[in-house]
């Protein structure tokens, strides 16, 4: 039973961290409607700048985060302004062009990375790391824990801001009706960069949350925009509240599916779900509730 | 015009005979062949993302299960891999079936998902199902080995065979079916088009001939891993970025864009060192912005820029805008 209970937090609190990183993907897909698979990337680029932070300057991860965040926002807006809406302007016989250019993204991040990094296996020990909290039995790692709470914070702030500013209120205008926002004056282009921006940051706190966990090298990106996918599919596009969920849900699934199927098929058991997901829930968890 | 096509056709034919005997030596020769290797995968994905606008992420699971096929044949039964040629291209289509009736309900950017979430099934269980596949370990063939030659002229006419199929398809019916679910699909259900069937076509030679280069390579390379044939980033990928290269939807296309490919990717390696895969990522991205249907795709955009006439049909790009 411990057993139980112990899987089933440790997901729910990797999963929260896997959520933040996929609510600024639904971000970007919500306004954009495009698939960017470059989002892992920009995840990992994120870490190895928390991580230079950590290494250059002994700053801990979650302070070294606020560094990252701007470094991030500034390259995403620049991806969007420089290459994607470029990209929408060019006739081509594929519309899935978009989602070719974004893999082409990422390649090059990648390896930009990886030509100032080499492929070498990082990781940073913080004094907390090997700290565990003993709960009745079960004991919760305190680098999850503080994780899943910083990044509860930003999704909530992230709410705010949707719901609550005038910017915020401009990106769900656009990501509602594009043409729409224009007519009522919404500089959709400037939106769009923002949004990715923004999309970007988080994606970069989400990464060095997961930092102290995880260990770090340049193709680390694949895993996270995979992740990314089957929570944002999961909770229906858009959704920043289904992405919530779908984080949680994911993450208590790979966990389950850890310990009683086996480690090598943890990933198996998220991309299954994704699947199913898709075919037959095509609004996500929601499609559930609607019934 | 139409003599002068088919001369241009015997002296192309020709060249691609001669030329193992040309380039004389193992390096060239092992480079014409991964150009036809890629050619064929090109021209096979073509069929179904190019004409048909269903683009897969997900190519390098009928890929590996073809050199699965032969490599499993040969761990489990001892036969000979070259059974894989008959078993491999069999095995493709047989698995795709399923998989194009389940996927073909999604559309777009969401068909491109759920195939690249299959493609990483295959390889994770391939790499887990260790008592069957021999998991990450591979399976390392040791057989003697005839020379580059007989390879070369193996691959040449699988390549010969996905074009000559994609030809016959295009130019029939088929081909303005597949091109009509493509710029609309729902114009194309409306005209009385059943949809998924078409997709079907267009998946299951598709994935036969995928699965033949499959097991090919299997015979080729003699040795193969799940992390290597189930790739998504070197195979899923870069298949579909040599049809971008060369031209989507385009009969010469995916050949074109897989000569450029191997001849640049040769050329970085030995030039750049550590920052091949980087040269090629930018060059991934420019081509994208400034030629997005490709090099054969943009013919007429090189023949005004050399000032030459322009000409009214682009390869085979139906419709194209």
């Amino acid at each position: 039973m411990a057993l139980l209970g112990q899987t089933v937090i440790c997901g729910l609190l990797l999963g929260g961290m896997y959520a933040l990183i996929a609510i600024s993907l639904t971000l970007i897909m919500g306004v954009m409607k495009i698939i960017n698979l470059a989002h892992g990337s920009l995840v990992m680029v994120g870490m190895y700048v928390t991580y230079v932070c950590y290494r250059a300057w002994g700053l801990d991860p979650y302070l070294g985060m606020l560094v990252a965040m701007p470094v991030l926002f500034l390259l995403g807006c620049v991806i969007q302004h420089f290459l994607i809406n470029r990209l929408l302007e060019v006739e081509s016989v594929l519309p899935e062009n978009q989602v070719l250019l974004t893999v082409g993204i990422s390649l090059v991040l990648t390896e930009v990375i990886r030509f100032i990094f080499k492929s070498d296996y990082r990781s940073i020990t913080t004094p907390y790391a090997g700290e565990a909290l003993l709960v009745g039995g079960m004991s919760v790692s305190i680098a999850m824990a503080i994780g899943f709470v910083i990044a509860m914070v930003f999704t909530y702030l992230l709410h705010l801001f949707l719901t609550r500013t005038d910017l915020g209120r401009a990106i769900r205008a656009t990501a509602q009706d594009r043409e729409a926002a224009q007519y009522m004056g919404v500089d959709a282009r400037r939106v769009t960069v923002i949004t990715f921006g923004l999309g970007s940051a988080l994606a970069a706190a989400g990464g060095s949350l997961l930092l102290p966990l995880f260990y770090l090298w340049p193709d680390i990106g694949h895993l996270f925009t995979a992740k990314a996918f089957i929570i944002t599919i999961l909770g229906g596009m858009g959704s920043t509240t289904g992405a919530l969920l779908g984080g949680l849900t994911l993450g208590v699934a790979e966990s389950l599916g850890a310990t009683y199927i086996g480690m090598g098929y943890k990933d198996v058991v998220g991309l299954v779900i994704f699947l199913l997901v898709l075919l037959f829930l095509p609004h996500g968890l929601r499609s559930l509730v609607r019934r | 015009m139409h003599r002068y096509r088919i001369w241009a056709a015997v002296a192309f034919a020709l060249l691609a005979l001669a030329l193992p005997f040309i380039f004389n030596s193992p390096y060239y020769q092992h480079m014409l062949i991964l150009i036809l290797i890629w050619a064929a995968l090109g021209t096979a994905w073509n069929l179904l993302g190019g004409y048909c606008g269903q683009v897969s992420f997900g190519h390098a699971a009928f890929f590996g299960l073809g050199a699965y096929s032969a490599g499993l044949l040969y761990l489990h039964l001892g036969a000979s891999p070259w059974w894989g040629l008959a078993l491999g291209p069999v095995v493709a289509t047989l698995v795709s079936l399923p998989i194009g009736l389940i996927c073909f309900r999604l559309r777009g950017p969401y068909f491109a998902l759920a195939m690249l979430a299959l493609g990483e099934i295959f390889r994770l269980v391939f790499l887990n199902w260790i008592s069957f596949t021999n998991g990450p370990r591979g399976i390392l063939m040791v057989a003697t080995r005839p020379g580059k030659i007989p390879f070369y002229y193996l691959a040449l006419a699988i390549l010969g065979l996905a074009l000559w199929w994609s030809y016959l398809l295009i130019k029939s019916k088929f081909g303005y079916y597949f091109v009509s679910i493509r710029e609309d699909q729902d114009a194309a259900e409306a005209l009385g088009i059943p949809t998924t069937r078409y997709k079907l076509y267009a998946l299951l030679p598709s994935a036969f001939l995928t699965g033949l280069v499959g097991a090919f390579y299997m015979n080729y390379v003699a040795f193969i891993e799940p992390n290597v044939v189930f790739s998504l980033g070197n195979v899923s990928v870069m298949i579909i970025l040599v049809v971008i290269l060369g031209g989507v939807a385009t009969l010469w296309g995916p050949t074109v864009g897989a000569a450029i490919y191997i001849a640049l990717g040769e050329l970085f390696r030995a030039q750049l060192g550590a920052a091949n895969v980087l040269a090629f990522g930018v060059l991934v991205c420019l081509v994208i912005l400034f030629l997005p249907n490709g090099v054969v795709g943009e013919v007429d955009l090189f023949k005004r820029l050399l000032g030459g006439k322009r000409r009214g049909d682009v390869g085979g790009s139906l419709g194209s805008p």
